[in-house]
């Protein structure tokens, strides 16, 4: 009968459809995504040889700003960005080797104390780690 | 009959219980706490006072003897009582100023406050016999005095308006001296005084940051712009380096308070610039001129850096609502708005070369962060049209379940 | 083609001997009355539970469950991985909804008395399956490891701590410590992707084969009526499927516009956010200590209720050896006033929950 046949076909027809459309998404989600893992309490800061001595650049740390710095003899040293003050982004200033906020002239030293200015608090320090050719910044303890 | 160990305990708590008996015995105290009124008074403050934490007593100051009950004897030839008002600076100064006797309490305190105070407008005027300018008890209290570090004190740091603002802000009592009353109203709304007040941030300038404590002196012209450069090094600089440094000098015009105000310092905007009514460029700048076009020019460039800026927010706020995963770029956005803030403190130097360079920073992190909240605006599209696919496939399935449904019923 | 089919089958017959299990599955049938909408239920648990099943192993493939990673692999699961978005709030919103069902479906089961005898055992091990699935719902919670979920359970333990006699030691158990931390998400973990799917496979393999075995019970008030009969396979399978492709549509648009929000990581050092309650499906619980007075004659209060709960609970389980008149089938009004009066009583206090305020 052709109408028997008719909704045979649509059902099987369009039970297939589902399924593909169910399994799509499926298979994109076990295929490997772009960016290998999740990272954790840790952060991927620069790579090796990004930074010259006496130099830093500012990365994300969980959704805040962090400072990695390359001091004059070499030595690198990550601390959160965010000034104990009123919150702005600390820069590093070259010609005296501390962490400096624009904000109130806040001035921080490279273990985060607070040198001069304004802010209450020291700023909290990270570890340091270089695994291949990648720095990676890591919460203490 | 208790066992010994008991009777000892008890014989140690009896003689120290006894102590306070042996106690330097304070008589001015004893008496003045029976008394009613304004008598009591110093009697219930001094509880709380600091010198009386450091051991002093009444005689310390006032004179007397204070091993005497009888009034008459404790009111010996020693007694000074109560200094008159005009006399309070020294009365204070007897141990105040005197470097050896405080070095024994506390060698870090500071002893220059009664020569300071004699070079401030309170002490000047003091000194020409005007009894009512402040001495050091209207602003430290009398018996009940605490340090500046103790919260209740009136000179903490977040009261330090409201004690100055007892005389400098009743229009009665200063009518005398033809100044304006309303610093207190005025500091009130400002954004200084809502870092102290609201934020608690005790590093926010009261009034004796700007105009001292014990030297407290009307700012003059050049001083203003040195205050504010104490917090503020970098708009200083930028100012000290822009055109506006020596016509400012010319004019005797004081450098940060001409465009931003004394005690009513606002947050800055980009509505201060410009050559509209509104702006404080037209202070100056006739409409036309070189300076009014400059001013229009930087004007343009920051709005329309806030304007980008607030649409790729906006953007990634509708990402965010649809469901898109973005706080990626939201990070991204937050560094773009601490260039916005650097290019308006970049305004101050005047220099549009350097305050374009800054912007074009700005719009080029910008420009990534655009690609991705239009690529998170796909996606949110993406996830939609998913939907209807799989809806509409689902609802296929549904209606042919239905005729199947339907066939069964008629095969019946 | 037919007799292609026809070979393909007789391959798998002298292999498999499963022609006794197609007779029975063809001869199958499924009472048609005014009260057999019903029965779609149990199957919706069963076809929700499939979802969870196969979301949850997917979601195993990226998650870690670790304090230092859980909360990163939700974020990397909703931002890098591909459908990941999609996979968690199917997980998330279908847990919500599958205890919901069975809710529906053991109400609907009470009210039709189908615990009675020879269904007693269906009903126990259908009562095991809620405290399951409870516990899969309270574990999983956990496991995106932030704030929310972090306090929720800190409530939820505090108050199976506070059980007389074993509280402390069953908290210690379920935390695996004293206080939540690294040991209870592990735990929390294994609870969830091992033991309890286990128990579950279990339970709901016994449950369903008491179902085939008992076939579809038929309410005391039809009874003597001659009930129209239909075939599972294919007609009430069919719908079945309708209704499975309805839940589906529902469960795509919710996951479309309104996402399972990822929430900011926990923070053990934090303050306990303010109004701070476990899901929906324990607030009746939650909310009846929250409202019971500080001593109730000579007990805590809390205490009291919690002991009413379980006791409650037992007796509930037990409901078809205590339900007499069922028993005996007859209709029971006693019974469906108590099973009305506990319907009311777990809607109103879940509602008082989000109506009351300072709770």
């Amino acid at each position: 009968m052709k109408r028997r046949q008719f909704i045979n076909l649509f059902f099987g027809g369009s039970f297939v459809a589902t399924l593909a459309a169910f399994l799509y998404p499926v298979i994109r989600y076990i295929l490997p995504p772009k960016q290998a893992e999740a990272l954790q309490k840790s952060a991927l800061a620069a790579k090796v040889g990004d930074l010259v001595p006496n130099s830093a650049k500012i990365f994300k740390f969980g959704s805040f700003p962090a400072v990695l710095v390359e001091t004059q003899e070499g030595k690198l040293v990550a601390l959160s960005a965010v000034c104990t003050h009123l919150t702005c982004t600390v820069t590093y200033d070259a010609d005296t080797g501390t962490l400096y906020c624009p904000c109130h002239n806040g001035r921080f030293d490279l273990s985060g104390n607070v040198i001069s200015g304004p802010p209450p608090r020291p700023l909290e320090t990270y570890t340091v780690g270089v695994v291949g050719g990648d720095i990676i910044v890591s919460k203490k303890g | 009959m208790p066992k010994p160990r008991v009777l000892i305990a008890a014989a140690w708590g009896l003689a120290l219980a006894a102590l306070p008996a042996f106690a330097q015995k304070n008589s001015c105290l004893d008496c003045h706490a029976k008394l009613e009124g304004e008598l009591k008074a110093p009697a219930e403050a001094f509880k709380l006072d600091i010198h009386q934490q450091f051991g002093l007593r009444c005689s310390d100051c006032h004179g007397g003897n204070p091993a005497e009950d009888d009034e008459d004897k404790a009111k010996d030839k020693t007694f000074k009582g109560a200094p008159a008002r005009p006399r309070i600076p020294e009365f204070c100064g007897k141990c105040h100023a005197d470097a050896a006797y405080i070095r024994t309490f506390n060698p870090n305190l500071r002893v220059d406050q009664l020569s300071l105070y004699g070079t401030s407008r309170h002490g000047l005027l003091l000194r020409k016999g005007d009894t009512k300018p402040a001495v050091c008890t209207d602003c430290h209290g009398v018996h009940g005095i605490q340090t500046a570090k103790f919260p209740k004190s009136p000179t903490f740091p977040w009261n330090i308006p409201q004690t100055c603002g007892r005389c400098h802000a009743d229009p009665e009592y200063m009518k005398a001296y033809g100044i304006p009353t309303n610093q207190l109203s005025e500091y009130k709304g400002s954004v200084h005084a809502r870092a102290l007040f609201e934020k608690r941030d005790l590093a926010a300038p009261a009034c004796n940051s700007c105009h001292g404590n014990h030297g407290a002196y009307p700012p003059a012209v050049k001083s203003i712009a040195q205050v504010c450069r104490q917090c503020h090094p970098s708009a200083g600089d930028l100012f000290s380096r822009s055109p506006h440094k020596k016509a400012f000098d010319d004019l005797g015009l004081s450098e940060c308070e001409a465009c931003h105000g004394n005690h009513k310092i606002l947050p800055p905007s980009s509505g201060m610039l410009g050559a509209s009514s509104g702006s404080v460029c037209v202070q100056c700048h006739e409409p036309g001129s070189k300076g009014a076009a400059a001013a229009a020019e930087l004007r343009n460039l920051i709005d329309g850096f806030e304007t980008r800026i607030q649409s790729d927010d906006g953007i990634l706020a509708v990402a965010a609502r649809k469901g898109v995963e973005v706080s990626e770029p939201r990070f991204r956005l937050q560094e773009v708005n601490t260039t916005l803030v650097s290019v308006e403190n970049l305004v101050h130097g005047l220099n549009l070369e350097e305050i374009k360079k800054k912007v074009d920073e700005g719009d080029q992190a910008l420009a990534g962060i655009h690609k991705e909240g239009e690529a998170a605006l796909a996606e949110a599209r993406f996830r939609r049209t998913g939907l209807v696919v799989a809806t509409v496939f689902l609802a296929l399935f549904g209606i042919a379940l239905f005729l199947k449904i339907r066939g069964l019923k008629r095969a019946e | 083609m037919k007799a292609r089919w026809a070979g393909l089958i007789s391959f798998f017959e002298e292999r498999l001997k499963l022609r006794g299990l197609f007779e029975f599955a063809q001869h199958k049938k499924v009472p048609e009355h005014e009260r057999s909408f019903w029965y779609y239920f149990g199957g919706i648990c069963l076809f929700l539970s499939g979802i969870q099943v196969a979301t949850g192993i997917m979601l195993l493939l990226y998650y870690t469950p670790s304090i230092d990673a859980a909360h990163e692999s939700i974020v990397f699961i909703m931002g890098q991985v591909k459908f990941g978005w999609l996979i968690r709030s199917v997980h998330s919103w279908t847990a919500n909804i599958l205890i919901g069902i069975i809710f529906v479906h053991m109400f609907s089961t009470f009210f039709l008395k189908a615990y009675r005898k020879p269904r007693e055992l269906t009903w126990i091990t259908g009562f095991f399956l809620l405290v399951l699935f409870l516990a899969f719902g309270f574990s999983g919670y956990l496991l995106p490891w932030n704030k929310l979920s972090y306090f929720a359970t800190r409530v939820g333990t505090d108050i199976a701590g506070s059980l007389p006699f074993v509280g402390k030691w069953l908290k210690g158990v379920i935390l695996g410590g004293a206080t939540i931390s690294q040991a209870t998400l592990s735990r929390f973990f294994w609870f969830h992707v091992a033991l309890l799917p286990l128990a579950a496979f279990g339970f709901v393999g016994l449950h369903v084969l008491l179902v085939q075995i008992l076939g579809m019970s038929v309410p005391i008030s039809l009874k003597g009526k001659k009930v129209r009969e239909v075939s599972f396979f294919p007609d009430f399978l069919y719908k079945d499927a309708l209704g499975w492709t309805l839940i589906l549509v529902l469960i795509g648009v919710l996951c479309v516009f309104l996402p399972w929000e990822i929430g900011p990581k926990a923070d053990p050092f934090a303050a306990t956010p303010l109004g701070i309650k476990p899901e929906w499906y324990f607030t009746f619980m939650f909310t009846t200590l929250k409202l019971i007075p500080g001593r109730v004659l000579f007990m805590e209060g809390e205490k009291l209720a919690i002991m009413a709960f379980l006791f409650g609970g037992l007796l509930w389980m037990l409901v078809p050896f205590l339900d007499r008149r069922a028993g005996r089938e007859e209709t029971s009004r006693a019974f469906t006033g108590i099973g009305v009066v506990v319907a009311l009583y777990i809607a109103v206090l879940t509602i008082l929950t989000y109506t009351l305020p300072k709770l």
